[in-house]
């Protein structure tokens, strides 16, 4: 395949994809990059690379709710269908049906899931608010229990097992190393892909969308087209998330994909930051943090309530998350500390307004 | 200090409070990892697992072998990625030699191939008792001191067929490989005196409304035999009572555990005279039993008014680790194959009497065979019919013909 260069290659100046490249872009990049190799095992997997997939999932719903202003609860549901298909289609210890190599499973499952999220965005579009939230828990709620009593296909309570690792290139991609850097690198493309499609026509015409969904219409938008192909963008997104999130735990079954684990995208996306594709990211490292850690931190039977009361005073204090936090506190630090906290407060209402 | 430098100090600052933890392990303390469900439906039973494993090592002083054990708490909710989550971080961040665990079903199965992983730690069971946990497929570090879900109901068919004159039943269940493995059970014995189960209903976890399944219970059976755990059994019962429904019940072993009876409400009324049978019995006359009983009050004021099965099995788990550490003066040395040996050849005294492991490292334990009685206390117990002794996994069936009767599921056994 030969690459063509977009634009034009020949000024001595940096390309203007580069321009906004900072220190701190650099420096973040490389501790990614060079994270496994200082972490144990354990830290490789169920912190950063499990941070990193849910960061994906939560990506998806991140796209959808900040440009597109729709919450969707369905991305779980869409990121286990993936998940489920690549069971079913593929090979698997407990229930067999297709035993299809990888390389076919894989691929079908990431078009069904994808196919699945547009199909919720067709059903979803043309409400908004509230009950877009209500249609697409009921939605992640059917398919939990679509899953849990079918037999057939999805094999009831006990799902699936011993789903094998994908291998290839002369690794076990589920070792910890490379299950990590295969993790960052859909999660760098996919981080990728949510920005670039955010200033692209399509992705602005979706924020206007957003605002004023009237105006757009009658000046000639099909304003529903564009809001089933953001589903279907976020469930190409969340579908790539389900695949790493099965792989990390060789099975999936309908606890995968019930209400506590849809709920806890939303509260990733939440407590991260919906205004930003970095949001997620951060919001999911807290979580997977909280998830594992909190119960050394407080007797065992109260870490739910730690954790619970961590994630209330984020929002409280700050409406956009971990980000708007940073923000803050960036804030202040660049004012000098004592001077003001004028900044951040003036931040604030610029986003209030914003809303 | 330019802008540049500040994010950076602050980018740095952040990360490095997030921190690595190296723990540092002395020689002379062994790290034990605990998990049970300490979040979810079985909230309520996690708890007094806790309370039987707490119980065994308080009366060891926290030490075996002539080492210090230092406990390391997991938490899962009942759903195998939980466990399996939970069991990896003991193991690979905590990084326990031995971990105790899990409790429920679908749990042991996944912690048991999650085992496979890991051979440098022992992994002993918690109550968790599906039978594939060991009958198939076993790993070689995976250790199992209680008995599996039909164990639990030895001898219950046939007393309920015999002795309660009870021919056609319906069954309602749980839709996981814990109540198959103990529908599994009671319908071996059942069956096989001539009974017939003519339905069976499966119902999720958590499942709060019963109505349709009560509305369809056939009018021409003799019993419904209960297998749900917790708060499951208690709405059932709740919405059984309040339709009017007045079919005996037989129940599975966590039925009309303490849960279920020191719960309150008039259902308490209906389920006396309730056949039941599971690894414990609260009046068992034994001296073991009644002291063990006897600490857990002491030890636990806000406990049950009697040790649950998941009390009893948790101690005994525990109870079979210290033996074995203190029977290798804490050995674990050589991948921790003479502590291994202890375990696998232990004849170990519990207050249920006594256990030994079979070749896939199941135990062969006492099983009791019970009915829901008032005491004059006002409590609810189950009152001990009979004592099955040395049960094995394949219910005194050569292996051969046990193992033809194929995996456990929502279809295996039947008999309409």
């Amino acid at each position: 395949m030969t690459m063509t260069t977009t634009g034009p290659a020949a000024k001595p100046a940096l390309p203007s994809w580069m321009k906004p490249i900072r220190p701190q872009h650099v420096l973040t990049a490389l501790f990614l990059i060079a994270y496994p190799l200082v972490a144990s095992p354990f830290w490789t997997v169920q912190i950063g690379a499990q941070a990193l997939f849910l960061g994906v999932i939560a990506l998806s719903l991140m796209f959808l709710a900040g440009y597109g202003g729709m919450v969707s609860l369905s991305q779980m549901t869409v990121a286990g269908v993936a998940g489920y298909m690549v069971a079913v289609f593929g090979t698997n210890a407990t229930h067999p049906l297709f035993n299809w190599p990888l390389w076919a499973a894989v691929p079908a499952a990431v078009v069904i899931a994808t196919a699945f999220a547009v199909l919720v965005g067709i059903i979803s579009v043309r409400t908004s608010g509230i009950y877009t939230i209500m249609i697409t828990l009921a939605i992640g709620v059917a398919a939990f229990y679509f899953a849990q009593q079918n037999y057939a296909i999805f094999n009831g309570h006990s799902g699936f097992a011993g789903l094998p690792s994908p291998v290839g290139f002369g690794l076990n991609w589920r070792d910890p190393m490379p299950f990590y850097y295969m993790s960052l690198a859909v999660a760098a493309v996919s981080y990728f892909a949510v920005l670039y499609v955010s200033r692209s026509t399509f992705g602005v015409g979706l924020q206007a969308i957003r605002d004023n969904a009237r105006r757009m219409n009658a000046l000639g938008f099909n304003v529903n087209l564009h809001r089933v192909v953001a589903h279907g963008f976020a469930g190409l997104i969340a579908s790539v998330g389900g695949l790493l999130y099965v792989w990390m735990n060789g099975r999936i079954s309908p606890g995968t994909i019930e209400v506590g684990p849809v709920i806890d995208i939303l509260v990733i996306a939440v407590i991260g930051g919906l205004r930003h594709p970095i949001g997620p990211f951060v919001g999911a490292v807290l979580f997977v943090l909280m998830e594992n850690f909190a119960i050394d931190l407080i007797s065992p039977e109260r870490f739910n309530t730690l954790i619970g009361l961590i994630f209330l005073v984020i929002v409280l204090v700050s409406p956009d998350g971990l980000l708007g936090l940073w923000r803050l506190v960036s804030d202040r630090v660049r004012a000098g500390g004592m001077a003001n906290g004028g900044a951040g407060r003036q931040w604030r209402k610029d986003w209030r307004k914003g809303q | 200090m330019s802008k540049m430098t500040r994010r950076a100090v602050l980018a740095v600052s952040l990360a490095a409070s997030v921190g690595f933890s190296a723990s540092a392990m002395a020689e002379d303390t062994i790290k034990v990892g605990i998990l049970a469900t300490l979040q979810g439906a079985f909230t309520v039973l996690g708890e007094d697992s806790m309370r039987g494993a707490k119980l065994a090592l308080q009366e060891h002083n926290m030490m075996a072998g002539g080492k210090k054990l230092e406990i390391v708490t997991g938490s899962s909710d009942a759903s195998p990625d939980s466990a399996v989550n939970a069991a990896r971080k003991l193991v690979e961040q905590d990084k326990v030699d031995i971990l105790v665990g899990p409790l429920s079903g679908d749990e042991g199965i996944a912690v048991k191939n999650y085992a496979k992983t890991q051979p440098q730690v022992t992994f002993i069971n918690g109550t968790s008792a599906a039978q594939d946990t060991t009958l198939r497929d076993p790993a070689p570090n995976f250790f199992r001191f209680t008995t599996d879900g039909a164990q639990w109901q030895a001898g219950l068919g046939e007393y309920a067929f015999g002795t309660k004159g009870y021919k056609k039943v319906i069954t309602i269940a749980e839709d996981y490989s814990f109540p198959y493995t103990q529908v599994f059970g009671f319908m071996l014995g059942f069956c096989k005196s001539g009974g017939h189960v003519v339905n069976k209903f499966w119902v999720p976890i958590g499942n709060k409304d019963f109505s349709s399944i009560v509305a369809s219970i056939p009018d021409d059976i003799d019993a419904i035999y209960v297998a749900l755990g917790g708060a499951d059994a208690v709405n059932f019962l709740n919405q059984y009572e309040q339709a009017g429904g007045d079919k005996p019940m037989i129940g599975g072993s966590i039925t009309v555990d303490q849960t279920v009876l020191g719960s309150k409400g008039k259902q308490q009324e209906y389920i006396i005279g309730t056949p039941s049978a599971g690894p414990i019995a609260d009046n068992w006359d034994n001296a073991a039993w009644k002291k063990f009983v006897a600490d857990y009050k002491a030890a636990f004021s806000d406990g049950f008014p009697s040790p649950s099965l998941f009390a009893q099995g948790y101690y005994v788990e525990t109870l079979a680790m210290l033996t074995a550490l203190d029977q290798v003066k804490g050995d674990l040395s050589d991948g921790q194959k003479a502590f291994r040996d202890a375990l696998t050849n232990l004849k170990l005294d519990t207050p249920t009497g006594p256990v030994t492991l079979d070749k896939n490292r199941n135990g062969i334990a006492y099983n009791f065979l019970t009915e829901v009685a008032k005491g004059d206390d006002g409590n609810l117990y189950n009152k001990v019919v009979k004592v099955v002794e040395n049960v094995n996994q394949t219910l005194g069936l050569p292996e051969d013909q046990f193992m033809a009767l194929g995996p456990v599921g929502r279809d295996n056994p039947s008999c309409p």
